[in-house]
C-alpha cells in the first residue's frame, strides 16, 4: 500500500526538446573523465600515479577524511591525464579506454546475510559508497553515521529531466538488490517516492512506498523528506538516486563496478532528443553530435536546466547525471525587454507576461537572466513554488550574513541547493539561491559539523 | 531601420566596455538597461529564468498608476475652476470635467511635480550609484511616481525637491538602497513636507489649486476636503454637499491622485491580478478600517458621545464611506503593499494590512489637525513589521523544535556505529 503525497506549490516549466524515448547505443569513448567538482567537500588522496594502468572499477583516490571511501574509474585504460588547479588541487582525471575492457572483480558478498558493517565495507571498497548522498550538508553520506531514514524519489519533474522509469526498464533485479542492502544500513524505512502506482519500482521489497503527484519540485527527494519524515537537528537521512542504485545492485550480485547509465539528451538546441545507453565519464560529444546540435551557440548542461553544471560541448558526463540538456545561449539585448509584453518566457506574475494563459505550451527558453542582479524586494512569491515548511527568504537572508543560529532554526539542515531552483528560477532580483544555500550548508557543516 | 537599430545597439555596447570599471558606468549602464535588456546569462544553479524582473515589476506598479495620474491632471482643474465658478449643475463628465481647461490645470501643476519627483530622486539615485558603485536600483521609478500623487496641487516645487532630497536619502540611501529600506520612501517624503511645512500640507486651503493664494480676498474659495469638513462637525450638509458617487470616482478635493477611489480599486484589481501586490495586505486593511469605522458607528449609535463632541462629525460618517474619501484606499493600494517595508510572511501581511486600517481611521477620527491617519498609520506599522514577521516566523522555528522532541532517537552500539536493525516494512 502506498501512501499519498500531494504537493501543491510549486511550478511546472514545460520545455521544448523532450528526450524522446526511444534508446540508442551512444559511440564509444576514446576518453573518459572524472571531474572532482562532483563530489563536493571531498579531499582527494591520489591512488594512482599518471601514466597507470586502471580496471573498470579499481580505485583512482581516496577520501582523506576518510581512508575507505573509494573512489573508482568508470573503465579500464590508462590515466593519462591528472589536470590540476590552484594550490595543486585536483580538478579534473582523464582515462584513455582500453579497446578490451576488464572490471576489477571483487568476491561476491552474501547480501542477504550480511551485516550492516559488511555491507558498507563492500560498498566503499567497491565504489559504490560516493552514491550515497547524505542530509544535512547535502554531500557523500559519512560511513560511519546511522541515518534515521534512507530515501529514493524515482519521479523526476524537473524539466527535461530523464524519465526514470523509461531509464531503468529491467533493471529490477539490482534495484531490488541494492534496496535490500541499504536497508540494513538504517534502523528506519527506505522510502521510494514514485510518480505512477505501475512505477518499476512499486513491485520492490522491503521498502515503504509513497505516490507523489503535482507540480515540480514534488520529484525532488527534498520535498519527499520534508513532506514523510523531516530532518531534525541531530538527525541523518540518507539518499541515492534510482540510476545510482542500480550500479550498486550490480556490485552486489556480480561483484563488478558497471558504469553504464542511461542518460537523456534533451533540450532544444539537440535535433533528435532521445535517450542514450553510455558510461559516467564519457565524452558527451559521443551522443550529443549523433542527435545533432541545432545552433552552434547553445548552452550544454550537466543534468537538468534547473540544478545541472554548465558543460563545454566537449565535455563529459558527470558522476551523478543521467540527464544532458542543450539550450540555446541567451547572450544578447533585447531592445525595451522589460515592458514589452512577454510571450515565449515563462513566468509565475502576471506582469505583461502571458505564461499563465498557456500552461500547456512548451517554451524554448536561453539562459538570458532576463534581468539584472538586485537586493531582495518582492515578497510573497518564492513562498508560492516552495512547498517546504520553510521561510525560503529568510533562510536565504540568514545564510548570506551567516547567522548559524537562524540558519539552523529556519531549516537548512532539511535542505540541499537543488530544493531552492525553482525560486532562484523565478527570483525576480535574479539572486544566486542555490549557491547561497552551498555556502550557507558549508558554512554549518564547519562550524558545527 | 532595423540596420539602424543594430548599429546603436553595438554603438551602446562598444561604449559599455569603454567604461566599464569606471566611476561613471552605474550611470550608463542605468541608460543602457533602460533601452536594452541586458545580456548577462546563467552560469550556474538555475540555467533559465523566468521573465520577470524587478524593472519590470515596478513597471507594473506605475501602469497601474497611469490612469490615476490622468484623472487627477482633469481634477486638479475641475476643482479650480468649480471652487471659483460654483459645482455645475447636472454634471457630466464629458462636459464639466475632461475638457482642455481642466487638464491644462493639471499640465501647469501636476506635470511640474512629476518632473521635480522624478528629476531630483533619480538624480540622487544615480549619484549614489556612482559613489558607491553599484547598479541604479529600479525603486524609484515607482516611489517617483507616487509621491506627486499624494501631496497637495499647489505644493510648491522647491518644497518637493527638498522632501525628496530628505526622503530618498534618510528614508532609503543611508539604510542601502532599494531593499534595505525601513520606511516607505514615499511617505518618508509625505512625512517631511507634513512636518515641515505644515501650512501647506493641511488645512481647508491647500487642496485646490489658487486657494491659498485668493484666500483673504474677495474671490477666497473654499478647498476643503471631504474630512475636513467632517472634522469640523458640518455633518448637517453633508449629503448636499458630497454625494457617494462624487467620493467614489473621485470629484473632490484632494492630495492629487488620492480622490478617486474607483481607479485605485481597479489599479488595486490590476495589481493583484499581475501578482505584484500582495491582495492579503490590501484585503486585511480594508477589513481593519471597516472594523474600526463601524466601531466608531456604533459609539454614536450607543449614544457614549453626543452631537457636541469634537468627534461626532468623523464617527458618525459611515463606516465603509472611510474607503471613498481621503487617501486610505490609495495608500492601501500602493503604499501599504510595499513589499520591502511592509511585512514579509504570510500570516505577517495579514495582521500588517489589518493594523494599518484599523489605526488608520482611528488617527483618522481623533486627529483634528489633520483628518488623515494613513500615512501615519503605515509608516508606524513600517517600523512594527519586523516584529511582526519575527513571531510569525518564530512560529515555524518552534514547530521544528517541537518535532526534535518528539522525535525517534535511534539506537547505536556500543561503537557508535549502525545498530543492527531490520527496517520497518510496510
Amino acid at each position: 500500500m502506498s501512501k499519498d503525497i500531494r504537493i501543491k506549490k510549486g511550478l511546472n516549466i514545460n520545455l521544448v526538446g523532450a528526450a524522446e524515448h526511444t534508446l540508442s547505443k551512444a559511440v564509444l569513448s576514446n576518453v573518459y573523465a572524472i571531474d572532482l567538482h562532483d563530489f563536493h567537500g571531498i579531499t582527494p588522496k591520489m591512488l594512482v600515479k599518471q601514466g597507470a594502468e586502471v580496471k573498470a572499477g579499481e580505485a583512482l583516490f581516496y577520501n582523506k577524511n576518510n581512508e575507505q571511501m573509494l573512489f573508482v574509474s568508470p573503465v579500464s585504460g590508462e590515466l593519462v591525464e591528472i589536470n590540476r588547479g590552484a594550490r595543486r588541487r585536483i580538478l579534473t582525471l582523464k582515462i584513455l579506454a582500453d579497446k578490451e575492457q576488464a572490471s576489477l572483480e571483487h568476491s561476491k558478498l552474501n547480501f542477504k546475510e550480511a551485516s550492516a558493517t559488511e555491507i558498507k565495507e563492500y560498498l566503499l571498497k567497491g565504489g559504490c559508497w560516493p552514491f550515497i548522498k547524505q542530509r544535512p550538508y547535502d554531500i557523500i553520506a559519512n560511513p560511519d553515521l546511522n541515518p534515521k531514514a534512507i530515501f529514493v524519489s524515482a519521479y523526476a519533474t524537473a524539466p527535461l529531466a530523464a524519465d526514470i522509469d523509461f531509464a531503468l526498464q529491467g533493471k529490477e533485479a539490482e534495484l531490488q538488490a541494492a534496496l535490500t542492502a541499504l536497508g540494513k544500513l538504517t534502523p528506519g524505512k527506505v522510502h521510494v517516492s514514485v510518480g505512477t502506482k505501475n512505477s518499476i519500482m512499486s513491485g520492490l521489497e522491503g521498502i515503504t512506498l509513497h505516490r507523489v503527484s503535482g507540480p515540480h519540485p514534488a520529484g525532488l527527494v527534498g520535498t519527499q523528506i520534508n513532506k514523510i519524515d523531516p530532518i531534525n537537528k541531530g538527525e541523518t537521512v540518507w539518499t541515492v538516486s534510482p540510476q545510482d542504485l542500480v550500479i550498486i545492485g550490480e556490485l552486489l550480485l556480480t561483484g563488478k563496478f558497471n558504469a553504464e547509465r542511461v542518460v537523456a539528451l534533451a533540450g532544444s538546441s539537440v535535433k533528435a532528443p532521445k535517450y542514450y545507453k553510455t558510461k559516467i565519464g564519457t565524452e558527451i560529444a559521443t551522443f550529443l553530435y549523433a542527435s545533432g546540435v541545432s545552433e552552434e551557440n547553445s548552452r550544454v548542461i550537466n543534468g537538468d536546466v534547473l540544478t545541472g553544471s554548465k558543460s563545454r560541448q566537449d565535455g563529459y558526463l558527470g558522476y551523478y547525471n543521467n540527464t544532458v540538456t542543450a539550450i540555446p545561449e541567451g547572450d544578447d539585448y533585447e531592445f525595451f525587454g522589460w515592458n514589452k509584453p512577454v510571450f515565449n518566457k515563462v513566468s509565475n506574475t502576471r506582469a505583461l507576461t502571458f505564461s499563465w494563459l498557456m500552461p500547456k505550451k512548451k517554451y524554448d527558453l536561453d539562459t538570458n537572466t532576463n534581468g539584472e542582479h538586485r537586493a531582495f524586494v518582492v515578497t510573497g512569491q518564492y513562498e508560492e513554488v516552495f512547498p517546504l515548511d520553510i521561510y525560503p527568504m529568510q533562510l536565504l537572508k540568514a545564510c548570506m550574513v551567516k547567522d548559524l543560529d537562524e540558519m539552523e532554526q529556519l531549516g537548512l539542515y532539511e535542505v540541499a541547493p537543488e530544493d531552492f531552483s525553482l525560486t532562484e528560477f523565478i527570483c525576480i532580483s535574479k539572486q544566486p539561491h542555490q549557491q547561497i544555500i552551498r555556502e550557507g550548508l558549508d558554512l554549518l557543516l564547519q562550524e558545527i559539523g | 531601420m532595423s540596420d539602424k537599430r543594430m548599429t546603436f545597439k553595438k554603438r551602446l555596447h562598444i561604449i559599455k566596455h569603454h567604461y566599464r570599471d569606471k566611476k561613471m558606468a552605474p550611470a550608463f549602464n542605468a541608460l543602457h538597461t533602460f533601452l536594452y535588456t541586458p545580456n548577462e546569462t546563467t552560469h550556474n544553479g538555475s540555467h533559465v529564468r523566468a521573465a520577470d524582473d524587478l524593472k519590470r515589476t515596478m513597471n507594473t506598479v506605475i501602469m497601474a498608476l497611469i490612469p490615476i495620474l490622468l484623472f487627477s491632471m482633469f481634477n486638479a482643474g475641475y476643482q479650480h475652476f468649480s471652487a471659483i465658478n460654483g459645482f455645475p449643475e447636472n454634471f457630466s463628465v464629458m462636459e464639466h470635467f475632461l475638457t482642455w481647461d481642466n487638464f491644462w490645470i493639471g499640465i501647469i501643476k501636476v506635470l511640474p511635480l512629476v518632473v521635480v519627483s522624478y528629476g531630483v530622486g533619480l538624480l540622487i539615485e544615480f549619484i549614489f550609484a556612482v559613489i558607491k558603485g553599484h547598479e541604479v536600483e529600479e525603486g524609484y521609478l515607482v516611489t517617483g511616481m507616487l509621491v506627486p500623487l499624494i501631496v497637495p496641487v499647489d505644493t510648491p516645487l522647491w518644497m518637493l525637491a527638498v522632501a525628496v532630497v530628505f526622503g530618498v536619502v534618510i528614508g532609503k540611501e543611508v539604510f542601502g538602497g532599494t531593499g534595505m529600506n525601513i520606511l516607505n520612501p514615499a511617505l518618508t517624503i509625505r512625512a517631511f513636507l507634513f512636518f515641515a511645512y505644515p501650512t501647506w500640507m493641511s488645512g481647508d486651503k491647500v487642496w485646490v489649486h489658487d486657494a491659498v493664494n485668493l484666500a483673504g480676498t474677495p474671490d477666497a474659495i473654499s478647498g476643503e476636503t471631504v474630512l475636513g469638513y467632517l472634522a469640523q462637525n458640518n455633518t448637517a450638509d453633508m449629503a448636499a454637499k458630497y454625494d457617494v458617487a462624487d467620493m467614489f470616482f473621485g470629484f473632490i478635493p484632494g492630495s492629487v491622485g488620492e480622490t478617486s477611489a474607483f481607479l485605485i480599486l481597479l489599479g488595486g484589481l490590476f495589481l493583484i491580478f499581475s501578482k505584484i501586490a500582495s491582495w492579503r495586505i490590501m484585503v486585511s486593511a480594508v477589513l481593519g478600517s471597516l472594523v474600526m469605522g463601524f466601531f466608531f458607528n456604533q459609539v454614536v449609535e450607543w449614544g457614549w458621545i453626543g452631537e457636541t463632541s469634537k468627534f461626532y462629525g468623523l464617527m458618525s460618517f459611515e463606516f465603509w464611506k472611510h474607503l471613498i474619501v481621503g487617501g486610505l484606499a490609495f495608500g492601501i493600494v500602493y503604499m501599504a503593499t510595499d513589499p520591502v517595508t511592509g511585512a514579509q510572511t504570510t500570516r505577517g501581511k495579514w495582521i500588517y494590512g489589518f493594523l494599518i486600517g484599523f489605526i488608520s481611521v482611528m488617527i483618522r477620527v481623533f486627529n483634528p489637525a489633520y483628518p488623515e491617519g494613513v500615512f501615519l498609520a503605515i509608516l508606524l506599522m513600517n517600523v512594527f513589521a519586523p516584529t511582526i514577521d519575527h513571531y510569525v516566523i518564530r512560529g515555524n522555528v518552534n514547530r521544528r523544535m517541537k518535532r526534535l522532541k518528539n522525535a525517534v532517537i535511534h539506537p547505536k552500539d556500543s561503537e557508535g556505529k549502525t545498530a543492527e536493525l531490520q527496517p520497518e516494512t510496510v
